[in-house]
């Protein structure tokens, strides 16, 4: 009895091992990886900053009148969702906290998508949403260009009103720790509260505020997804490592566990065969 | 000498510059403009083409520079471009090619091709670099 117990303990922590060497190695992959994607979602920052500046004073600048893109419409019948999700599953709530995400905010509405990233794209299609293209399966490495692409068409849609807003969902990384799924609206630009103190316009505008907006929004966007996409890649890798650091030092621990207990058995069957041996002797 | 300002220039991939300059120009939808200190606050789209930043040294670099907006605020100048490659970033056999293809796609596309436009895109954006490394 005491034999097969330890053949099954013994056979146990030979799978754990084998399972916490795979975790330790896409601990290690998402380690080196998470450098590059972290100096990519800094460097993709500046941009963002500034030209959020300069549409928020463009948007301010025009007054009163209907603009494209800032002007909401009189009848949301739909939003359109852009979706970044992860590339791959095993990185603990980072998935499933932007479908939660993406849930909770369409509630009651009908919507569209647009995902990016193959978990996304395959929870979109299972569930019978309907979603723009369903090309962008891989965030990792996206480039400038294709982000280009994705406005122009994001734009394209929204002009010909197959719906009437547009959202992003992303996930931003906060800290190695933590990370946020967030909904924000890119379409139309949130105007600065009425009462909030304007400053006086004076900035001259080549083609006028409205139209320089019109021209820059393909841009603006493009530049806008570029560092979501960056965003949402390092918190995946982040995510990611958290979840493998913290499923290696438990396979750590259960070895150690399963260890005393292969111990406390071996020691078991040799104790019972003195005994058994030193009966026999005595008889 | 002549007075500096402060200038930035990013695309969405990086900062391309961020430090005291005496002039820029740029090409704007309505053409080029030369922005110097104590300029008003202005904005306006970029086009396709060259640019030159003249930095606090005197020295005059070129580059070819396209898309995005080009804003003043209080002094401080923004270039907030799609791309922008310094001369000795250019790659002057790919924009070669680029151009060759442009050229050739032209040609069999229509002016009222909806595609035209984007052709036409490419083949200011080969250009410019062209220009610009030359």
């Amino acid at each position: 009895m005491a034999g097969a117990s330890m053949k099954d303990i013994k056979l146990r922590i030979k799978s754990v091992e084998s399972t916490m060497q795979i975790t330790k190695a896409m601990q290690l992959v998402a380690t080196s990886k998470l450098r590059r994607a972290k100096e990519r979602m800094e460097s993709s920052k500046p941009y963002i900053t500034i030209s959020q500046e300069a549409l928020s004073a463009a948007v301010a600048s025009c007054d009163d009148v209907t603009v494209p893109f800032v002007t909401p419409r009189a009848e949301v019948k739909r939003r359109c969702y852009v979706v970044i999700a992860g590339d791959r599953g095993l990185a603990g709530g980072y998935n499933a906290n932007i479908f939660k995400a993406v849930a909770a905010h369409a509630e009651g509405f009908d919507y569209c998508v647009l995902p990016m990233g193959r978990k996304a794209v395959e929870r979109f299609h299972r569930y019978g949403v309907e979603s723009l293209t369903d090309e962008y399966t891989r965030v990792e490495g996206i480039s400038v260009g294709t982000c280009y692409k994705l406005a122009e068409m994001l734009i394209e849609g929204y002009q010909s009103e197959k719906y009437d807003e547009l959202w992003i969902v992303n996930t931003t990384f906060l800290s190695m720790m933590s990370q946020e799924a967030v909904v924000s609206r890119l379409l139309p630009i949130e105007k600065p509260a009425d009462d909030a103190p304007r400053s006086p316009v004076t900035t001259v505008y080549e083609l006028g505020a409205a139209e320089t907006l019109i021209q820059v929004m393909p841009d603006f966007l493009a530049g806008r997804l570029y560092s979501a996409l960056c965003d949402a890649f390092a918190s995946e890798v982040a995510a990611r490592r958290t979840a493998m650091d913290s499923a290696t030092k438990n396979a750590g621990e259960m070895i150690s566990d399963l260890r005393l207990k292969f111990n406390r058995a071996r020691q078991g069957a040799i104790t019972q065969e003195i005994t058994e041996i030193v009966a026999g002797a005595e008889q | 000498m002549a007075a500096l300002f402060h200038l930035q220039i990013v695309t969405p991939d990086r900062k391309v510059f961020d430090g005291e300059a005496e002039k820029i120009i740029v090409r704007t939808l309505g053409g080029d403009v030369c922005i110097l200190a104590r300029h008003i606050d202005y904005a306006a789209p970029l086009g396709i083409g060259e640019a030159r930043v003249t930095d606090a040294e005197g020295n005059t670099r070129t580059a070819a520079c396209s898309g995005g907006m080009l804003g003043v605020s209080g002094g401080e100048v923004r270039v907030m471009a799609t791309t922008f490659e310094w001369a000795d970033e250019i790659d002057l056999a790919r924009a070669e090619k680029a151009q060759q293809s442009a050229q050739q796609q032209l040609e069999a596309l229509e002016r009222t091709d909806k595609d035209y436009a984007i052709v036409e895109a490419k083949l200011k954006r080969a250009l410019a670099r062209i220009h610009a490394k030359g």
